[in-house]
Formats: structure tokens, sequence, C-alpha cells
């Protein structure tokens, strides 16, 4: 173990060994040890930050979040159910925690700004009084058969279990020849940089718009580009919807100035001060070349995850995200968790392609909160209570459960309420993920979810566990998504009768 | 190797360029599973697509495995085409690597590229030849 300073030995969470360490102080670290602490697990936080917040306190770059907190709503910010106005806090059970940043927006948006953002984060850090060892840099990684050994820059940590919330934010660039000179999205900084200036912008996913939207002002011209074309009814879906969207609306428009073009980008050269961008259509036929001041590359991101692929990371996308279990644990490395962003690698059932929400503070907020259990459960044997709920009960609150349970609304086909048999009755399991209630067998069991159809459509989901394996149940859909009403209650009842009736006592 | 390059060595994706390709990997993505987990979901609506990249799995119903598949192969098709949930199990036996195309996204996938199209037909034709008894 290396030594510790002076410093060192002030500060929380001494290398040694704990039950569970949690890499990363940004909102999935920070949900993550609040919620491994409601459960009683030991574990320390390490964080190579001096402080809380993570991506938000550099992140985006123009300002602006994209998923929204509205100040003001039909029900409480106390409640359970006002979190589904609120997509940016983190969860938490005591009043004084909950709901942090809708208290600290200035209200001219109902989407906080990056500063709104980052202070909710620091505040929730310091209300809850979360302990988390900062300026400790994760720096190589031990497994055996037992363990997981961290070295870092104060020592060396061992845990039974290690969650990994270090989000998706090492910039990663496209294999395209000449783009290592080109800056990355992170290295935009201030837009008056761009002022007069021709700006080739690689990638029109989220921070391809972002950055263009942030140059309109200043960029004489701004070319957008990368093989797929925009899927404009699916960005009308998207949250990226409420922002960035005016390059797309200028090139649509069909004048000069504006440009978002489908092309796989062939190479990119130096030519003079500038640059040089050769580029081939897909959606079109032929070549187009750019002579431009400067290329962004806003190609992505990649979560950094250090020696790990060494040890036998096994990745998607290109190396960018790791291949979790519906758990969130590695396919490959067991005992390697992930929270926040890198959450998304458990891509769930994905029902006709739907994706969850687990890249944002919305979604992923609640994957952490269940990660939680399952390690405090099946790591530590901490089982939790698990209520009775009266028969005559469970249609009404299944019910409730998909007209305004929060899980349900934002991890759609995602997480459920789960409620199973047991010694006659029923006990509410809590929420866990559909692919696993769906894939892992046991007792009879009814789950919740909220899907949605081909067309966007939101459908109200059972799934009925018995002794033939699921059976699935698409509810009507209801024009204001409440389905606390007794036609409902008909049509659930009915189609529960036989794992409720089966158990009846007469 | 990256996903790009490794799909072009498929029998599918062979007649694709490599800028109609990338697009392909752009529009779409992979995903890796672990050895005992569940992909396509006998009696369970809306699933999707996959290619196997990497690994194998086994095709099952009622507990009796069907075949098995590995590199190359493509299941969840039939289903996607029918708008009928798939009548058979699929679960991966070792680490599988498939690339996804989203259920309600196939139809279009196909029309906008008539080879691959073609491709699949013939992968179809020869898997009625070979076992005509197996109905995804």
């Amino acid at each position: 173990m290396a030594a510790i300073t002076g410093r060192a030995a002030d500060r929380p969470f001494p290398p040694g060994r704990y039950d569970v360490v949690v890499v990363g102080s940004g909102p999935g670290g920070l949900q993550t040890s609040y919620a491994l602490r409601r459960l009683g697990v030991r574990h320390a936080v390490l964080s190579r930050d001096d402080a809380p917040g993570g991506m938000f306190r550099h992140l985006p770059i123009f300002q602006r979040l994209i998923t929204w907190t509205k100040p003001a709503a039909p029900v409480p910010r106390t409640s359970r159910e006002y979190e589904w106005f609120d997509h940016n806090s983190l969860l938490a059970d005591e009043p004084e925690l909950k709901a942090l940043v809708p208290g600290l927006m200035d209200r001219s948006f109902d989407l906080p700004s990056r500063e709104e953002m980052a202070a909710g984060l620091a505040e929730f850090a310091e209300r809850a009084q979360l302990e988390v060892r900062y300026g400790c840099a994760w720096e190589g990684t031990r497994l055996d058969a037992e363990r997981v050994v961290l070295e870092t820059s104060d020592g060396e940590y061992e845990a039974g279990a290690v969650v990994f919330a270090l989000g998706v934010t090492q910039p990663w660039r496209a294999a395209v020849p000449g783009l290592e000179h080109a800056a990355h999205y992170v290295d935009t900084t201030h837009a008056e940089r761009y002022a007069d200036r021709r700006v080739f912008i690689v990638g029109k996913r989220n921070s391809g718009f972002e950055v263009a939207q942030g140059l309109l002002p200043w960029a004489r011209e701004t070319i957008l580009a990368s093989p797929r074309p925009v899927e404009t009814g699916a960005l009308a879906l998207s949250a990226l919807r409420v922002r960035y969207l005016h390059p797309y609306d200028e090139y649509a428009r069909g004048g000069p100035g504006t440009y978002v073009i489908d092309a796989t980008i062939e190479r990119i050269e130096r030519n003079g001060d500038g640059f040089r961008v050769l580029t081939r259509g897909t959606t079109w036929d032929g070549s187009l070349t750019f002579d431009v001041d400067d290329v962004i590359a806003a190609t992505g991101f990649r979560t950094p995850v250090r020696d790990l692929p060494q040890l036998g990371l096994v990745t998607v996308s290109d190396g960018r995200i790791p291949a979790l279990t519906p758990w969130w644990e590695s396919v490959s490395l067991p005992r390697i968790y992930f929270a926040g962003n890198a959450s998304g690698g458990a891509r769930g059932v994905g029902k006709r392609g739907a994706g969850a929400s687990s890249t944002a503070v919305n979604g992923f907020r609640y994957n952490a909160r269940v990660l939680a259990q399952h390690i405090a459960e099946a790591r530590f044997g901490r089982t939790r209570e698990r209520p009775s709920i009266a028969r005559e009960d469970i249609t009404p609150y299944l019910l409730r459960e998909l007209s305004g349970a929060p899980e349900l609304l934002v991890q759609k086909g995602y997480l459920c309420r789960v409620l199973t048999a047991v010694d006659g009755g029923f006990v509410d399991d809590g929420i866990e993920p559909v692919a696993h209630f769906l894939d892992a067998g046991g007792p009879d069991a009814v789950a919740a979810t909220i899907e949605v159809d081909g067309s966007g459509g939101i459908v109200p989901t059972i799934y009925v566990r018995g002794r033939g394996g699921v059976a699935e149940h698409e509810l009507q859909p209801h024009p204001l998504r409440r389905y606390d009403t007794e036609p409902y209650e008909r049509e659930l009842g009915s189609r529960l009768r036989d794992v409720l009736g089966s158990r009846s006592p007469g | 190797m990256d996903i790009a390059e490794s799909l072009a060595q498929l029998a599918l994706f062979a007649d694709l360029t490599p800028a109609q390709l990338e697009a392909v990997v752009h529009t779409f993505d992979e995903e890796v599973f672990a050895a005992g987990q569940r992909v396509l979901r006998q009696g369970l609506s809306g699933g999707n697509v996959y290619i196997v990249v990497d690994g194998e799995a086994s095709v099952q119903a009622d507990g009796r495995e069907l075949r098995t598949l590995s590199r190359g192969d493509v299941f969840g098709e039939l289903s996607a085409l029918t708008d009928q949930p798939p009548s058979a199990d699929v679960v991966a036996t070792t680490m599988l690597r498939c690339f996804v195309i989203p259920g309600p996204q196939l139809e279009e996938f196909l029309l906008e590229r008539p080879r691959v199209l073609l491709r699949l037909l013939r992968m179809e034709a020869r898997r009625l030849q070979t076992a005509g008894e197996w109905r995804q």
C-alpha cells in the first residue's frame, strides 16, 4: 500500500478493504453511493475530481441541458410522482434531499443551465453528506476469483464489487484518416473563437448539432456531415428537438451557408492554415470536397475504462461502451458493474427497437438505485423488505403504477414493477429490469411496465409469469395515460384471473 | 477490427460498398449477450432482427433445441416480417455478439438495399431446403 500523506489521512475512505468501491462523483456515482448507504452496504467512493458533479462541471459546452425540470407541476415536489416533472434531480427518500434542481433554476427555461445542474448535484452531495475521497485517481486494476483490486494515486483498494460511474466522457474520434488533426467537441469551449470562420463538423448526433447550434451566431458557414441521414421523425420524439435543430432548419429551407450532408468522410488534409475535407455521398451519388478553416470532431465519447479491456472487458459500439447484463454487470468481468451514463451498456429488451433513457440522469438514477439493491442482495445477502399486498389490491396498485410511477414512465420497457406469489399471497418485489423478469424464471409473478408501440404510442403492458412461461398483455392506450379507472380494472382483472384466482381462498 | 470491417466479411452485406456499409453501422448498433442470456423470446411480440457477428446461440422451442446459430446467421427476421411473436427462443450458448436491426425498421432497411434483400432470401431458401420443419 502506498504511504498515506497527511492530507490523504484526513480524507474519507483511506486505501484498504471495502465491500464495494464506487469510482466517480458525478450523478451516477452520487446516486449509487446514496442508495448503497441507505441499504447499509459498506463502501468507498473515489473521484479524481476535487468536487462533485462529474461532466456537469464542464459539459455541455453550450450551457443548457436537453432534459426538463418543471418547477411548477400538478403534484408536490416531495412526491414520487414529481420525479416525472424533474428529470435532473437525484433521488432520495428524505424530503429535504428531493427535487433540488428546480429550486436552483432561474426559470427562464424549463431546461436547467449547466451551472444550475452542477449546483443541484453539489447541493445533493452536501445535504446528503455523501462522502467522497476527492483527488484520488483510479490508475489500474487487478482481478482474481474473489475480489477486485483498484490501484489508485492514493494506494490500493480491495472490494467484492466495483461500480464504475465515470460517464461516457472521454473524447472518441471515428476512424477517419486525418481526423486526429481536428479539434474535438470538448475543445470548442467559446463560440466566439469561430467568428467569421468556415467550420466543418463531423457528426450529426447530439454533440454535432449542439456545436452547430452554438456556432450559428458566429461562424460564416457551417457544414455538418456524417454517413447516416438525419431522421426527422425520430428527432421529433427525442430530447434533442428541444434545442439544436436550427442548423437543420436552415439547411432544409434550401439556401446556402448551413449544410447538413449525408456523407462518409474519406480523408481530412491540412490545407494552409485550414483543412480540406474529402467526402463521398451515402444517400446521393458522388463526392464533395470542402475547404474550411476548422474541423470539429463531434463523433462522440467513450467510457474511460483504462486497463479493463486488457483484463477482458467486452465492449460494444466500437469499444466505446461496456457490454452489460440486465443488472449492469460486465458480461465478461464478474463483480465489475457500471452506473451512470455507461449503464446504457445494458440495452434491455429493446422491444420494437425501443431504447431506454439510461444515458441521461432521468433514467440512470433509477438504474443506480436498482443496481445498489441488486448488489446488496446478490453479493452481500442483504435481503430487502418485501411488503405483502392483498389480492384485491393488486389490480388497482398496478394500474396506479402504470399511471404515475416515474421509474416506469422514464425507463419505458426497461424497468418494471414486480409482484411475486409467495406462500399463498403476493409480495411487492419493487422495481426490476424487464429483461430479468422475462428471462430469469421463478415463481408466479406479475410485472407492469410502460412500452412504446411502432408509431411512438404509449402502451401499458403487463407480463404474467406462470408455469408455462411468460404471457404478455398489452392494455388499451388512454389519451391522458390514466389507467386507474374502472374499465381498466375490469380488463386487467380478467387478464390476471388465472394467476390471482388460482390461490383464491374461495 | 471495427464494426464495419467485421460486417463487411459477412455474406449478407457482401454487396454493399464501404460507404453504404458505414451508413448501416452509423444507423444501427451491436449488442453482446453473455452465455445463457435469452436474445429472442418465444411468444413475446416486438422482437428485433439479429445478425450473428461472433459466438454461438441455440434455437429452442418448448425445451427442445432445434438448431444452432453461428457467425453470419440471421434470426428474428421472420417474426419481424410477419409481425408475429417468435415461435422459438434464441439463447446465447457462448458470449454472443450480434448486429441488431430493430424489427419495425427491417422492411425499410431491406427495401433500401435490394442486394441485401436478395441475399437474405437466398439464406431463407437454403434454410427451407435443409430444415424445412423449423419455423422461427
